[in-house]
């Protein structure tokens, strides 16, 4: 900092450690690692003292011992008899599904109400404000809570679908809402290949259909672009590209037998037998997390259009313009270099927040390794440690992926 | 002549009509609720549909509010009392209203002292919320805490003063050598606390009556939304400084004080605060020496507190960053060391635009304190998941409850963001 | 500013607990209050009343245990624990014992590392279910949604169960009674299954009991007992005793309203050695001769307290069952006081 007044050369003594700026840093380095050796140490020294004392050790050994308790909602297979490793994959896998849920219905959610707080109806912008400062300022936990609530306590009971003569009936007779989830047809395949374990493999064959689509209909999109850029005609794109996208899936699924599983009201006396069932903590948790953290990004997106300055809407205006291509081309993608980087620490807080499975009984990670499998073994500075490592490293994926939109977003601006 | 003609002619108006008033549809509400309600056919639309939803919400709310009971001993009482009519039943609060605030364990007979350290909380806070008042009061502010302690905690008078005599005794030392050197201040200061408590443990005890005037009560036994409040005001005052020291070690050349504080925040940063209370819970008490035991409430706020530090620490590091770099080639410039060009120049103003950021953190802190009825501490959910609705009076209630704790959180953490937008707006004429 | 009134009890409770001996025995001595681990709240066993004293023959088992140690039986901390905090809250030593009507179970014995003392009460897991559901047998659950408590043997008992007899069933996870006992009512869950007692502990806390019933299956055997940490033999064997004191008690017809009587009146050897007027029993556990007397005093023999709490006069209605004594037909049976 002031290198300047520093005496040149000289003899060492022992006071310029601490006077000299040459090696105070040094000096104050050697201090913290110190310092931060003794506490780590201190730490460790009385964690084995403790373990000591309790005649306990540190060992993973369990993970690979059966869990012996059954889970309500796995996508994977999973019985009583797997091991808790597999319990936390389930539970890895029920985060993530949740947490995907969630980013997808909190940022639809989030830009409707953002782009309606701007909107000039009175009515609909208070509304929307409403909607931010209520969902905004109450905890989450008691919106986990409340909807879970509402639907376990409000929904029809799962008996009312049951029987011959159902006192209610299905909506169009394939959809069931009732207080233990919402049963929905589950498609399946006739003709599959793989038998019953390869069903994962075929439903990736429709989506790597679906992606080659999406490169064909670029490509025309392209294509379409230079003739127009040539000639001057845009030679219409809809009917092709609408065939490109419908027909190869379609195909696809015929040939693999796509058929559909009906939640059915007869198989069993207690609840409702096939199709999916997507369960009434999955929902709670799902709507409680796309409610509250679509408040976040309401404001979010409000404050990145607001961003945009005045001057660029009556620039585009100038230009000639029309409303929708102002917003699409002048303003949106300079709200979105605002928007974005407070949208994925959204996602990143959703991610964390679904731990609060935990109050409504959703086996995510956090209730099967976190919870039950912890419970049941005892080994609670491991699961802990196991816990932390997993959201810890999908934190720090998402922060990369942050990262390299932020650098990317940079290298435009100059 | 022409006067004569202009008098004499009768269809000519010589003196102004009074204004007339705009049309209708050009003023008054008729304009207004076309400009903001039926502007196009879409928005009016829009504006019918959010009509209709408010009064689908009000139709089915507002009766059940307005015949509610605040009256019974029970959910079947209050069920009597309805026959059969819908109605709310908010006897639930009014009859567990001190459990629902100070949980059921404090002492009934105590409830003035949570209910006064309340009170003399805005008292406290009212200084460093609003610059204005005369700068006195924030003496009031740095005894706070330890008539707080003493109220709500209890038991002997001079651990609070003992405590409160270190924190003097540190400042002096601090005034006696900040003169020659901020770091011989700041750190002498913190040993002279740290001597006075460390002997203070010895006398303590001694001078402790048999009878304290305030009897004491065990932090095991707070709850309700009283916890709530002491886990939130406890845990912010103290990461914010906290949270100043890693944003600072964050910007730090020291390769190796930067990547402590990097390693800490990114690491608390990345897991949610449930698995840093299951630590809390689990894991802490084999940190600590065999034969101590650390009480889940002070856990419970060593966790929170590094929470929230890892995130003010972010705040204010966004508030370092946006200083222009020539306040810090200023502060060189005029031969300030680093200490006194942090506390001089940079952190006051880097604070000052840190404020909103820190105050948001403050009131997703305080919404978190929730999570500990996790941990089976009875904060208000705690309370209300757990004694309220188990019991045979209360059981089956749901909406009462909840509704009665979205609006306490409600109240307090709009008011916070509504200070908050308030203090932007001053803040940003103040740089203006 | 905080910091520094933390920091200040922290420095002090840190002396003040460094300062004590080792042993759980003279620890409980010098702080003159027992911490004792009890449920979140289970009428019956354990549970805070509206005034937020703790009720129940857990919470009584406490108190017990304060009046023989330290003389008086309302120096209890009672600390509720869920599945989860238990065994790390008595591992830490944040309690002395803990009485939360907890399984005997080999691995909890050996591999967690516990003293299981006793059993205060020899429980099964059960099922309810509402009785408009029609069902008769747990076999019949074949497809049901059951309500379970994590973190306890209950779930793996279950899952157990489901297995062996090669039938189907959904868990709803619950972590507390209270909710188990809300997700049920709501219909969220087809039965709810825990140990028998629980079940009919939460049946009465119902607004219609009747409109409930236990299934006649008890699928596990729930030994339910005080624990305490592994290797402090001297406070194990304090607790003990005090447990076999109030079963003694009873079969040697000492209660609460005859104690004081009895211990001088009473020409029974081991009632006089119970209580302390003969022989040096009270002595030879580190406590002193009137220990067992002022338990029972305080709280009353085993069948007193599990009738005031539990029995078929409460609302919780247990009848004794197993839990009568030895020469009843149950299993109560202490060793002797000799």
């Amino acid at each position: 900092m002031s290198t300047t007044t520093d005496p040149q050369g000289g003899t060492f003594r022992l006071s310029m450690l601490m006077n000299d700026s040459r090696y105070r840093s040094l000096t104050l380095q050697a201090i913290a690692a110190i310092l931060l050796a003794i506490s780590i140490g201190y730490i460790i020294s009385n964690l084995l003292a403790n373990l000591a004392e309790q005649d306990l050790n540190i060992s993973f050994g369990f993970l690979a011992t059966p869990a012996g308790y059954d889970i309500n909602q796995t996508l994977i297979e999973y019985t009583s008899q797997s091991s808790n490793t597999r319990a936390a994959f389930v539970g890895i896998i029920n985060t993530l599904l949740v947490a995907i849920l969630a980013c997808i219905t909190a940022t639809v959610l989030g830009v409707i109400a953002g782009v309606l707080r701007l909107s000039n109806n009175w009515l609909v912008r208070k509304l929307m404000s409403f909607y931010v400062e209520i969902f905004r300022n109450i905890p989450v936990l008691i919106w986990i809570i409340i909807i879970f609530t509402i639907v376990t306590a409000v929904m029809p009971s799962a008996k009312s679908y049951l029987g011959e003569d159902p006192e209610r009936g299905m909506l169009g007779g394939i959809i069931a809402f009732t207080n233990r989830g919402v049963y929905v047809p589950a498609p399946f395949f006739t003709n599959g290949f793989g038998g019953e374990e390869g069903s994962i493999a075929n439903w990736l064959l429709v989506i790597v259909v679906l992606f080659g689509s999406l490169f064909a209909t670029r490509a025309m999109t392209a294509r379409a672009n230079k003739i127009q850029e040539d000639t001057g005609i845009r030679p219409g794109t809809l009917w092709t590209n609408l065939a490109i996208w419908l027909v190869p899936v379609a195909v696809v699924l015929f040939i693999l037998g796509l058929s559909w599983d009906f939640p059915d009201p007869l198989a069993n006396r207690f609840n409702l037998r096939g199709g999916l069932q997507i369960g009434a903590p999955l929902i709670a948790l799902w709507l409680a997390l796309s409610v509250y953290t679509g408040a976040f990004i309401a404001e979010n997106v409000r404050a990145g259009i607001q961003a945009v300055s005045k001057g660029q809407t009556e620039a585009a205006s100038a230009l000639g313009l029309r409303p929708r291509r102002t917003m699409s081309l002048v303003i949106l993608p300079q709200a979105l270099r605002v928007i974005i980087p407070p949208l994925i620490s959204q996602y990143l807080n959703i991610t964390k927040n679904s731990s609060l499975a935990i109050a409504v009984g959703y086996a995510d990670i956090t209730a099967t390794l976190g919870g039950i499998t912890l419970n049941q073994t005892g080994r609670a500075i491991e699961c802990v440690l196991l816990l932390m490592l997993f959201y810890l490293t999908i934190s720090l994926l998402i922060s990369a992926v942050m990262n390299v939109y932020n650098s990317s977003m940079k290298l435009k601006e100059r | 002549m022409s006067d004569t003609h202009a008098h004499s002619v009768a269809f000519v108006r010589t003196e102004t009509l009074p204004q007339a008033a705009a049309p209708s549809n050009a003023a008054g509400p008729t304009k207004w609720m076309r400009d903001n309600l039926f502007a196009t056919p879409a928005n009016g639309l829009l504006t019918i549909a959010a009509i209709y939803l408010i009064y689908l919400v009000l139709a089915s709310t507002l009766p059940w509010m307005l015949n509610g009971v605040w009256n019974a001993g029970s959910l079947a009482e209050c069920r009597e009392i309805l026959q059969g009519t819908s109605g709310a039943c908010f006897a639930v609060l009014t009859e567990r209203w001190p459990q629902l605030m100070f949980g059921f364990k404090y002492p009934a007979s105590e409830y003035w002292r949570p209910t006064l350290a309340f009170v003399l909380m805005f008292v406290a806070l009212a200084p460093v919320l609003f610059f204005d008042l005369p700068r006195k009061l924030l003496i009031v502010t740095a005894l706070f805490p330890f008539v707080a302690f003493w109220l709500i905690w209890g038991g002997t008078v001079w651990t609070p003063i003992f405590a409160l005599l270190g924190v003097i005794v540190g400042y002096l030392v601090y005034d006696r050598f900040v003169a020659q050197s901020f770091a011989a201040g700041f750190f002498g200061g913190i040993a002279a606390a740290i001597v006075v408590w460390t002997i203070s443990g010895y006398i303590v005890p001694a001078l402790a009556p048999e009878q304290p005037w305030l009897e004491a009560v065990p932090s095991r036994d707070m709850g309700g939304y009283m916890l709530n409040m002491m886990l939130g005001i406890t845990c912010v005052s103290l990461s914010i400084p906290l949270g100043i020291i890693l944003a600072l070690g964050r910007q730090s050349s020291m390769p190796l004080i930067k990547w402590i504080c990097v390693i800490f925040i990114e690491f608390i940063r990345g897991v949610p605060l449930i698995t840093l209370l299951f630590v809390a819970s689990v894991m802490l008490a084999y940190f600590f020496p065999p034969d101590q035991t650390v009480d889940l409430f002070l856990r419970v706020v060593i966790m929170i507190t590094m929470f929230s530090a890892a995130y003010i620490a972010e705040v204010i590091r966004g508030g370092l960053a946006a200083l222009p770099k020539g306040q810090y080639e200023a502060a060189d410039s005029l031969g300030l060391d680093y200490a006194q060009a942090m506390r001089l120049i940079i952190l006051p103003q880097a604070l000052k635009i840190s404020i909103p950021g820190i105050v948001n953190i403050a009131v997703g802190l305080f919404k978190d304190t929730t999570l500990v009825s996790v941990i089976s501490m009875f904060d208000i959910i705690g309370m209300i998941r757990g004694p309220i609705l188990a019991s045979q009076d209360w059981n089956g209630l749901y909406w009462e409850l909840f509704l009665f704790a979205c609006l306490v959180f409600f109240v307090v953490c709009y008011g916070i963001s509504q200070y908050s937008q308030w203090l932007e707006r001053r803040l940003a004429t103040d740089h203006r | 500013m905080n910091k520094s009134v933390i920091f200040g009890a922290l420095t002090i409770a840190g002396l003040a607990a460094g300062a004590a001996a080792a042993g759980t025995l003279d620890d409980v001595k010098a702080r003159g209050k027992l911490n004792c681990g009890v449920t979140t709240g289970l009428a019956g066993f354990a549970a805070p009343d509206a005034t937020g004293e703790w009720k129940g023959i857990d919470a009584a088992f406490c108190r017990a245990v304060a009046a023989a140690v330290l003389g008086d039986a309302t120096a209890v901390e009672f600390v509720p624990t869920t599945g989860k905090t238990r065994f790390t809250a008595l591992a830490s030593g944040e309690i002395d014992v803990l009485a939360r009507n907890t399984t005997w179970t080999l691995s909890r014995d050996v591999d967690l590392k516990f003293d299981f003392l006793g059993v205060n009460y020899y429980d099964g897991q059960g099922f309810m279910v509402p009785k408009a559901l029609g069902v008769s047998s747990a076999k019949d659950l074949d497809g049901a949604t059951v309500c379970v408590q994590t973190g306890t043997t209950t779930e793996l008992n279950l899952a157990d169960f489901f297995r062996a007899n090669n039938i189907s069933y959904e868990p709803v996870p619950i972590e507390t009674n209270a909710e188990g006992a809300q997700q049920y009512l709501a219909g969220a869950c087809d039965s709810y299954t825990t140990d028998a007692s629980g079940l009919a502990s939460t049946r009465a806390t119902f607004e219609n009991p009747g409109d409930h019933t236990l299934l006649p299956e008890i699928i596990s055997k729930e030994p339910l007992g005080p624990l305490v940490r592994h290797g402090d033999n001297e406070w194990g064997d304090v607790v003990r005793w005090t447990l076999n004191a109030l079963i003694s008690a009873e079969e040697l017809g000492v209660t609460s309203a005859n104690v004081g009587e009895m211990s001088t009146g009473s020409t029974n050897p081991e009632i006089k050695r119970l209580l302390g007027t003969e022989g040096t029993l009270g002595e030879m556990l580190g406590l002193d001769a009137d220990w067992a007397k002022r338990a029972i005093a305080t709280q009353g023999n085993y069948g007193e307290i599990f009738a005031r709490n539990i029995g078929e006069d409460t609302p919780v209605g247990l009848a004794r069952g197993l839990n009568a004594q030895w020469t009843d037909g149950g299993l109560l049976y202490s060793p002797p006081f000799r």
